[in-house]
């Protein structure tokens, strides 16, 4: 076997310094190279925009039966005959709209009113990623973060630290003003509300942030840099984790829930205990020197 | 006569009969002033609230000892372990001495009614001539009446005694002058990201995209470069400036925009206005994306940021004044002027114009 390999090489040896040798070499090296580049390459990515295109078709799928109802079968929003919206067009709102939207319960919407509520997410995250996929190729939009755009768990303490330090000023610039600068959320006019943060899931808060769900603005990446929300994000939860030093936060709305509690409970307890005060004491009708 | 006086008797016969004095009813005792077993359970409740207000007294001292405070204290059900103990600790102290002594109060002290007579409120009549007798000699002997030289310098000297007061409280500050009708912004001033100080293009806001902006010079530099030493504000000018100065950027669809002065002040749909409220001055970055409404969170006052800031609820009496803005040579957005009226609250030399004659007279200022 090895005998008759030599033999063959040696055949070929012989033709090394041929007319033809450079050029049979060449056409040897060309179609190799494009035959790896053919391997590698354009396939994968043609397999990942087939599987785009896959995802997206399963999601149109979806799409028809859970959301077209308000917003249309091609996602181009729905007005009733007096020109009242029923569900905004969802072209162009990107896929991180779709995944915070559905992932948070508040898509599908079960009842219009002044605010859409967070409930029980019926979706698995795949039947999510679909239909996002489905409305992202509708036209470009913010895409999904990846978990490495919002979470802190790569830094060393020195850079936390700095990381909350930057996102508590941005946080208190610009989120303060609706949510609260405990975080905790606020009333907006005509019935709608700004909603806690501490319970909200990082991926949720950065997607809120790129998109502006509701009557919220967006602070699209031109506005808060992804570096800057993810500070923003390490503020959040650094505040999560504090302990309620000045007692319990009864919502953090201030003199209100705070005056409530005072005038209720406060003065209620006061007043009960100055009416025992003042109440008659236990009489007894015997006469004194006449007990026992 | 007779008559009369038979009458008289004869009413107070009858109302003697209807309303007999009741006199006091009969004094009833408390157990523990009969009972000499009660008094002595009385007398040991109250010895153990006062001992309980000892125990809370020396819990106290030892929670300040031992509980760990700061960011890595102990935690007692999410709150922090030593405020909740020194708070409920000499909260009990006290409370328990009050409960104790009211306690000795109702079951042991003194038990007797006592009844007091109401007395009039006026002072006798002897007092009250006694007092006019004495006026009106002093009067009479001062001799006020009689010599209106001596009465008028009096009057003089003592109404000019309020001009050092006035030449004092002069003194106290210079007048504001014109401060109050102009802010730190100037002609091609860019407006920065409040916080970082980064320059805005157009092109980085997407509809919908609201910022929190700032003049470029709070962060000490001009057109990107760090400005000249003495320029720089520094320490309480700083804080006045930024104060002043503060202004939302928001990019919203140029078709939204209803005021024509909006719509000439703006660049592709991005508005700039005041952030401090004109009704007393908070700071108001509260916006509703999908109306363009900023709305103040101190006393719900609202602004059509679409209409030349117009007021559209809530006691703010003027609109929210709108900050031209163009681009500069390298695609920064900037401040095409100072506001070209006074920001924040009213004050009394404020002039009340609408947002048309004050873009009249804007116009004619710069020019355009």
């Amino acid at each position: 076997m090895v005998r008759l390999l030599n033999r063959s090489v040696g055949r070929l040896s012989r033709h090394r310094r041929g007319p033809l040798a450079g050029l049979v070499l060449l056409l040897l090296g060309l179609a190799l190279s494009g035959g790896l580049y053919a391997v590698f390459s354009p396939s994968s990515s043609a397999e990942t925009a087939q599987d785009q295109a896959a995802m997206a078709a399963k999601g149109r799928q979806l799409f028809l039966v859970s959301c077209a109802f308000c917003h249309g079968q091609n996602a181009e929003g729905l007005t009733s005959k007096d020109g009242k919206l029923i569900g905004p067009s969802l072209v162009g709102v990107g896929a991180a709209s779709v995944d915070f939207q559905v992932g948070t319960g508040r898509m599908p919407m079960v009842q219009p009113g002044a605010q859409v509520q967070k409930k029980k997410n019926v979706f698995s995250q795949t039947e999510i990623d679909e239909l996002a996929a489905y409305v992202a190729s509708l036209a470009p939009g913010p895409a999904i973060p990846s978990e490495k755009d919002y979470s802190t768990a790569g830094m060393t303490d020195a850079e936390k630290q700095e990381a909350i330090v930057r996102g508590g000023q941005i946080f208190l610039t610009n989120c303060t003003a609706c949510h609260n600068f405990t975080g905790e959320g606020g009333a907006m006019p005509r019935g709608g509300y700004a909603p806690k943060l501490l319970d909200t899931d990082p991926k949720y808060i950065y997607e809120a942030m790129l998109t502006g769900p509701q009557s919220m603005d967006t602070f699209s990446n031109g506005n808060i840099t992804p570096e800057e929300k993810k500070d923003v994000i390490a503020y959040i939860e650094s505040m999560k984790k504090q302990p309620g030093y000045g007692g319990f936060g009864l919502g953090g709305l201030g003199p209100v829930s705070e005056g409530l509690f005072a005038w209720v409970g406060g003065l209620g307890v006061m007043v009960a205990f100055a009416v025992w005060i003042a109440a008659h004491t236990t009489r007894t009708k015997k006469k004194k020197g006449t007990a026992q | 006569m007779s008559d009369s006086h038979e009458l008289e008797h004869s009413i107070e016969a009858h109302t003697d009969e209807l309303l007999p004095d009741p006199g006091l009813p009969e004094h009833h005792w408390r157990p523990t002033d009969v009972d000499p077993r009660a008094e002595r359970r009385a007398e040991r409740q109250v010895a153990t609230f006062f001992g309980l207000s000892v125990l809370c007294t020396v819990l106290f001292v030892v929670f300040y000892v031992t509980l760990r405070t700061g960011i890595n204290g102990q935690k007692i059900i999410g709150l922090g372990a030593s405020n909740v103990a020194l708070g409920l600790t000499l909260g009990g102290a006290f409370l328990f001495i009050g409960i104790g002594v009211i306690q000795w109060a109702r079951k042991l002290m003194a038990d007797v009614e006592l009844v007091e007579e109401r007395h009039p409120a006026s002072s006798s009549a002897e007092d009250r001539s006694a007092t006019l007798a004495a006026l009106q000699a002093g009067l009479e002997e001062s001799g006020i009446a009689r010599r209106p030289l001596i009465r008028n310098t009096l009057i003089g000297s003592v109404g000019l005694l309020i001009a050092p007061a006035v030449v004092m409280l002069r003194d106290l500050g210079p007048l504001p002058g014109d401060k109050l009708k102009h802010t730190v912004w100037t002609k091609n001033m860019r407006v920065v990201r409040d916080v970082v100080g980064t320059p805005i293009r157009p092109s980085d806001l997407e509809i919908g995209d609201l910022v929190n902006a700032e003049p470029e010079i709070i962060f000490g530099t001009s057109d990107g470069q760090p400005l000249p030493e003495g320029q720089v504000l520094e320490g309480a000018d700083l804080q006045v400036a930024k104060a002043k100065a503060a202004t939302v950027l928001l990019r919203m669809d140029p078709a939204d925009i209803v005021s024509d002065v909006t719509r000439n002040w703006s660049i592709d749909g991005i508005v700039a206005y005041s952030k401090i409220c004109t009704h007393v001055g908070c700071p108001i970055s509260l916006n509703e994306r999908t109306t363009h409404h900023l709305l103040c969170p101190c006393h719900q006052s609202t602004f059509d940021l679409a209409d030349s800031g117009k007021v559209i609820f809530g006691p703010a009496g003027r609109h929210l004044p709108q900050l031209p803005i163009g681009v500069d040579s390298e695609g920064y957005i900037v401040a095409l002027s100072d506001y070209p009226e006074p920001v924040g609250p009213s004050f009394w030399e404020r002039d009340t114009k609408s947002p048309s004659e004050i873009a009249d007279e804007w116009s004619k200022e710069n020019g355009q």
